[in-house]
Formats: structure tokens, C-alpha cells, sequence
């Protein structure tokens, strides 16, 4: 199978040009000025489209095996190619958690059989991810898992996480956090702040995020540890990282689209496609987050796209779990809401969701580079997306942005050369 | 009198909804409901063929009896759900709820939850008028709207009057609803506790002035009004014991020499006596505590009367 994409604005190196590419055996056989040729298989013209790398994300709940009524390995990686995706990194938090090889097997294997992405597997930092034992870190490591995570889970005990540290580190595995406090969050719903002290809901202080940040870049810092701090909230997390990152730890940290966009002030109206961990901060904290990303303090983009299915968000505020849906929405509305109004360029957007997070887990560049494997996204920035029931392919609709209409539009996707998603 | 189209189908959820005028056009209702309550034969036909349901997912006697009594002598039919013995407790969502209820013809919900934001849930899922009897930490508008009635009754305007608000803010949905109510009528509101019982940016949301001193709160106060302190608060690590709470908080006959004389006692009840108020000032000349709850049935009539369009 040999596709020609022409004329399209291709992002290369950072950088925008006007490139023909061919796609031949799963990979980007040629980049050029121009390349005419008669026998291939399918030409798109793309004048005045974007042509970028298959965005990568490495904080993603495909909830396969155990809940499959929210989402499977093959209804997330088609979203996942609806939104431009062609790597994601599935999360361990599964029924029964990925924390033995048999578990990391069974996500590969199936995602190989059915995926519409390229799947990596990151598995629990403890058994079971209940904070009590160290997992087969290195047995799991063997089996091809790319980093180890509690997510959805933090490891209370500082201690037991400084030898988790000590212990992934000896196998080269790099730890993602995510960062709570239990007694600082206790049952909290939404920040704390004025949003919760109105609504009458108990607040997350943003201290419950604060002080593991603080604790973990201390013990990574000890012990040698690849840190990286997943779905960043708040200011003061930001210049907990900055003074580590100046002190040289090995820290990296990764914002959610939700967390750059919107702030506790959503939660008003008690719509249940505002609650989620870490929750949606002030507008202060989002500022911070838009520069720190700006200014690479915050290295890349992550989407935690956390399906619930529509009965279980469609309980009273404090019932409904934690969590939404973000691998179709997130080009749009970054895009949307941050590039178009010029809080955001193009290239850093493009970049934080490409090389930065391969980067942090060392996953095979997503690139568009002669030899590389054919994984691109073609958009339409002029274009429009609207968020539907029936337009999103994830299982779940659990989306702030439900029925919304935004800038851009993901065209193709491809994935080794297949294509993976085609806009009507 | 009669209901107006402002009124009519219109859902409160809290006073922010609410003008300051049509707070006081349901004050003014509620004036000419009282009247009723003190006569021989309590009813009106007026809702006559309505049907009114209190949808309890929280338990609570005297707000419910409260909403039924305010139905019942406006002539609606009044069914009642109580969660303890209902199919919540088994495990049916809300929303399966009020979808068989609102099968049955409800045509105006009162409902006390514990979660904040359930009364407009009830609404989404039954398209029908509710009255938020209490939700969580949030709102509790009716209570708002009775204990604003019971000062304008006894002090015959509101504008510019002080009123203290002392106890566990952090937790109660009164102080929230009060807040919003008093400050749009132009009362001065002061609430007061210790730190750890005091939700963030009380000032910047509401208006209100926070004081952690009980003298200092009182001062110049021509109303005080005690919440009620619950003994769970403890276990949560928010202070040490009942007995040094009310060392510091206590409304009595001493603490309130501070307020100004004759200062209006109110609590929204139930009360703990000899912990957040004692008896020698619950029970005195000052306190219309008792008065309350009478005029507790007259919002509900009120506002069940405007809001099913009623006429008289």
C-alpha cells in the first residue's frame, strides 16, 4: 500500500514547509518538494491542510480488562485515531491492575490484534496499586512496559516510595506520579476555594498535590529517580519544579488540555464533565500552567482520558466519579482556545504532543523523518469539530465540551501507513 | 391575592436565583398565608388537584412535616418519599426515581439531599418545578426565606440591620442561603466560629464580615442567631471537645450582653442546649426561635402557592 500526501504544510523539525510525502510498507518512504508519481495506491491532495506526526500520549485509561462498559482497547485507540493520536500509553489502573507480566501481555496482545494505535504499557508501581509491596517491576519491564505508575493511586508511604524508586531505577524504569495527599484530599469533590466554599462541596486543597510533588522530587532527588509528575494543577507545583529542574533532578511534568483550559469556576452549574483529579484550579493556576508550558517547566501534553459511562456521571455531584474524556477533544480545543487566540504557537502545541512525551519515556520517535514509521495526522485548521453523542467513537461521552463547536478538524490519521481515521 | 407569571413553573434551587423583589413578593405572600394558619379551619382549595411530593433522600421530620403541612392546607395531594425504607436504599439511581415519580403525576418536588446540586438533577430528569428543601452543604433556601421573614415581621424592615451568625459555618447550608438572602435586602451579616469551622473567602463570596471572636462578632448586633454544633465535627479533627467550643461560643446571657439590647435570638434548630445556646436565652422574651418554625409553613405555602400558580 503506497499513499502520496501532497501539498501539504508538513511539520518538520519544529519547523512548517510544504512537502509532498510518500508512504510505502508502513513507513515514510520519501519527504520532498515534490514527487510525482503514477503507481500509487491513493493520492491526497492536502493544500492548505496540516500534516503533522502521529500525536503521542502517555497518560491514557483504555479501562481494558474489567471495564469495558467505559471503554476497550479497541473503542479508545479508535478515538485515539479520531483525535490524531497514533501512540498512547495505557495506564495500569485496570480490574485486575496491570502489575504482573500475564496483564501487560494481554493489553499488548490485544491492542496489536485490534488496535487503531500503537499501544505501550506502563504498569503498577505496587501491587495491585494499593501502596503496600513493590510490583514485578523488572519482570514487567522484561515483558515491555515503558514506565511504572500508581496513577489513580499515590503511594502514601514515603518510604515504601523511596524504594520504589530505588527499585525502578535499578531497571531504568522512570516512575509517573500522580500526586495526592489522601488526608489533605480527604473526600473532597472540587478545589478548594470559592467555587467549593459556594457550592457547598468539600474542596481538594491544592496542598494535597502540593506536598507529594515536593516529597517525590526529594526522594527522586536522593535516590537518582526519572520522575515524572503527571496531569500538573497547580502554580505552586510548577515552581516546586522549576527550583528541582534548576537543581538538575531528573523531574518531568505533564499537563492535561482540561487543566490549560478551564478552572473551577466550570463546576458551577454541577455539570459531573467538570470532576476530575486533580480538579479544575483557579484561574491562576491555569495561567501558570499556559506558561509553564510555554516555557517547557511543564514538558508535554497529556490528555488522562478517563471514560465513565453515562449513568455513572449522570448521579449527584459527589456519587459521580472522577474523570473525562480527552483523546478526540484535545487537538481542537488546544488548538481552539489556545493557538488561534495566539496564548499558544502552533509549533509548541505540535511539539508537546510529539517529541516531548516520547522523550520522557523514551518511546521510538513520533517524527515525520524518511525511514520512520508512517504515523501522521492530517488537520484541517480552518475547518470545525463538534462534539457529539454520536460523533465521538470513545465508548463514553464524559466530556466537558459535549455538543460544542470548536476550530480544526483531524481529516486522516495513520498509523504504519494504515489509515486509521478518515473524516467524512 | 395571586400568583404571577414570574413565579409560576420557576424551580428555587437558592436565593441567587431570586430579585430582592421577588424575595419580598414571597414575603408578602407568605404574610397573607400566616393569616390562615391562625384560623379555626387551616385549609384553602386553592391547589386543589396538584400534587405535591417531598422527596427525602435525607432524613429530616420538621422540614418535611414543614412542606407537607404548607401543601396540604393549600389543598394539594401530598405524597411522600423517604429514602430509609424506599428503593435508594436499594441501590436505584436518582435519576430511575424521579423518573417513576414524575410516571405518577408529581407536579412540584421538595427535596432534601445530602449531595450538593441534587435539586437540579431532580429537575433535569423530571422537567418539573422543585423547591430545594436542603442540599448538602449548600443551599437550604426556604429556611433563608423564613428566617428573613420572621426579622421583617418582627422588626418591620431589613435594610441596614445587623445580624451575627455564630457556630459551625464550614458545614451548614443555612449560613450559605442566609448569606445570600440578608446581603441582597441589605442586612449586614457577620458570621463567626473558629478557624477551622470558617469556609475559604467567606468575605469575597458573600459580602459578610468574619470575626473568630464572640465578643467582637457581636457587637453593635441587632440579631444573633446560633447554629447547631455537631458532635461528629470532633472525629474530624476540627476541634477538641464540645465543652471548649462552648466555653468560647456559647450564646448566654452573659455572651450577648454584647449585641445590642433586646437583639432578636434565632437558631434554625434542632438545637443542642447548653452547648451552643443555653436555655436562659433559647427560651427568653428576645428569642423567636419557636416563631420560626410557625413561619416556616407560611414561606412553604408561599411559595408552593406561586410557584402552581395558585389563586385566592
Amino acid at each position: 500500500m503506497t499513499t502520496l500526501i501532497k501539498n501539504g504544510i508538513a511539520y518538520i523539525n519544529n519547523r512548517f514547509s510544504r512537502k509532498d510525502i510518500l508512504l510505502k510498507n508502513g513507513k515514510i518512504q520519501r519527504i520532498a518538494q515534490t514527487i510525482n508519481l503514477d503507481k500509487v495506491d491513493q493520492i491526497i491532495d492536502t493544500s492548505g491542510k496540516y500534516v503533522f506526526p502521529g500525536f503521542v500520549d502517555i497518560h491514557t485509561h483504555l479501562r481494558d480488562p474489567g471495564q469495558t462498559y467505559k471503554e476497550d482497547i479497541a473503542s479508545g485507540t479508535r478515538a485515539a485515531a479520531h483525535g490524531g493520536f497514533t501512540t498512547l500509553c495505557a495506564m495500569p489502573n485496570t480490574e485486575p491492575v496491570v502489575d504482573n507480566i500475564a496483564s501487560v501481555d494481554y493489553v499488548q496482545r490485544r491492542a496489536k490484534d485490534l488496535g487503531s494505535a500503537r499501544v505501550f504499557v506502563i504498569g503498577a508501581i505496587t501491587k495491585k496499586s494499593e501502596g503496600l509491596e513493590i510490583s514485578e517491576m523488572a519482570t514487567m519491564k522484561s515483558g515491555g512496559i515503558v514506565a511504572v505508575s500508581d496513577d489513580g493511586n499515590c503511594v502514601q508511604n514515603a518510604k515504601l516510595m523511596l524504594n520504589c524508586m530505588r527499585y525502578a531505577t535499578n531497571f531504568g524504569l522512570p516512575l509517573i506520579i500522580h500526586a495526592e495527599d489522601y488526608n489533605l484530599s480527604g473526600k473532597g469533590q472540587i478545589n478548594g476555594g470559592k467555587v467549593a466554599t459556594k457550592l457547598g462541596l468539600t474542596g481538594i486543597s491544592p496542598l494535597a498535590e502540593e506536598v507529594i510533588v515536593a516529597r517525590d522530587i526529594m526522594l527522586a532527588e536522593n535516590c537518582g529517580a526519572q520522575l515524572h509528575i503527571a496531569h500538573i494543577s497547580t502554580a505552586r507545583s510548577i515552581e516546586l519544579i522549576r527550583e528541582a529542574k534548576e537543581r538538575g533532578v531528573k523531574v518531568t511534568c505533564e499537563v492535561t488540555p482540561h487543566h490549560l483550559l478551564l478552572t473551577e469556576e466550570a463546576c458551577l452549574n454541577f455539570d459531573t464533565n467538570t470532576k476530575m483529579k486533580p480538579p479544575l484550579r483557579t484561574e491562576k493556576d491555569r495561567q501558570a500552567c499556559v506558561k509553564a508550558l510555554k516555557e517547557g517547566i511543564i514538558d508535554c501534553i497529556a490528555t488522562d482520558h478517563a471514560p465513565h459511562a453515562d449513568f455513572e456521571k449522570a448521579r449527584e455531584f459527589d456519587q459521580a466519579p472522577f474523570g473525562i474524556i480527552g483523546l478526540e477533544t484535545a487537538f481542537p480545543v488546544l488548538y481552539h482556545y489556545l493557538v488561534k487566540p495566539g496564548y499558544l504557537s502552533l509549533e509548541r502545541l505540535v511539539e508537546a504532543l510529539t517529541s516531548a512525551p516520547v522523550k520522557i519515556l523514551n518511546l521510538p520517535e513520533s517524527a515525520l523523518k524518511t525511514g520512520n514509521p508512517a504515523d501522521l495526522t492530517i488537520i484541517d485548521l480552518g475547518a470545525e469539530t463538534i462534539f457529539t453523542p454520536e460523533s465521538i467513537l470513545s465508548k463514553s461521552k464524559n466530556t466537558p465540551w459535549l455538543n460544542q463547536t470548536v476550530s480544526s478538524k483531524v481529516l486522516y490519521t495513520f498509523l504504519e501507513g494504515r489509515q486509521t481515521w478518515k473524516a467524512e | 391575592m395571586e400568583s404571577t407569571p414570574q413565579f409560576v413553573g420557576r424551580s428555587l434551587y437558592d436565593l441567587d436565583d431570586y430579585s430582592s423583589d421577588e424575595i419580598m413578593y414571597i414575603l408578602e405572600a407568605a404574610k397573607g398565608m400566616k393569616e390562615i394558619n391562625l384560623r379555626e379551619y387551616k385549609k384553602i382549595p386553592t391547589l386543589r388537584g396538584k400534587t405535591v411530593c417531598t422527596l427525602f433522600v435525607e432524613d429530616s421530620t420538621r422540614t418535611r412535616m414543614s412542606f407537607e403541612l404548607a401543601a396540604s392546607r393549600l389543598s394539594a395531594d401530598v405524597v411522600s418519599f423517604q429514602a430509609t425504607v424506599s428503593s435508594l436504599k436499594k441501590g436505584e439511581s436518582l435519576q430511575d426515581t424521579v423518573n417513576t415519580l414524575n410516571a405518577m403525576g408529581i407536579d412540584l418536588y421538595c427535596i432534601r439531599h445530602s449531595s450538593p446540586g441534587s435539586p437540579q438533577l431532580v429537575h433535569k430528569y423530571s422537567g418539573k418545578p422543585v423547591i430545594n428543601g436542603g442540599d448538602g452543604r449548600h443551599a437550604h433556601p426556604t429556611q433563608a426565606l423564613l428566617d428573613i421573614f420572621s426579622i421583617w415581621e418582627r422588626l418591620g424592615n431589613l435594610k441596614g440591620l445587623k445580624i451575627t451568625i455564630v457556630g459551625d459555618i464550614l458545614n451548614s447550608r443555612v449560613v450559605r442561603s442566609d448569606l445570600i438572602g440578608m446581603t441582597k435586602l441589605g442586612m449586614e451579616v457577620t458570621v463567626c466560629g473558629p478557624r477551622t469551622l470558617m469556609p475559604a473567602n467567606m468575605e469575597q463570596i458573600y459580602g459578610c464580615k468574619v470575626e473568630y471572636d464572640l465578643a467582637e462578632a457581636l457587637k453593635d448586633a441587632d440579631i444573633v442567631m446560633g447554629l447547631r454544633m455537631q458532635l461528629e465535627r470532633m472525629t474530624e479533627g476540627l476541634f477538641p471537645s464540645l465543652e471548649e467550643y462552648s466555653r468560647h461560643y456559647v450564646l448566654s446571657k452573659e455572651t450577648i450582653k454584647y449585641a445590642k439590647k433586646d437583639a432578636l435570638i434565632m437558631h434554625p434548630g434542632p438545637m443542642n442546649r447548653g452547648i451552643e445556646i443555653l436555655p436562659e436565652i433559647a427560651d427568653s422574651a428576645q428569642s423567636i426561635i419557636v416563631e420560626q418554625v410557625a413561619n416556616g409553613v407560611a414561606v412553604r405555602m408561599a411559595l408552593m402557592f406561586l410557584i402552581l400558580g395558585g389563586k385566592l
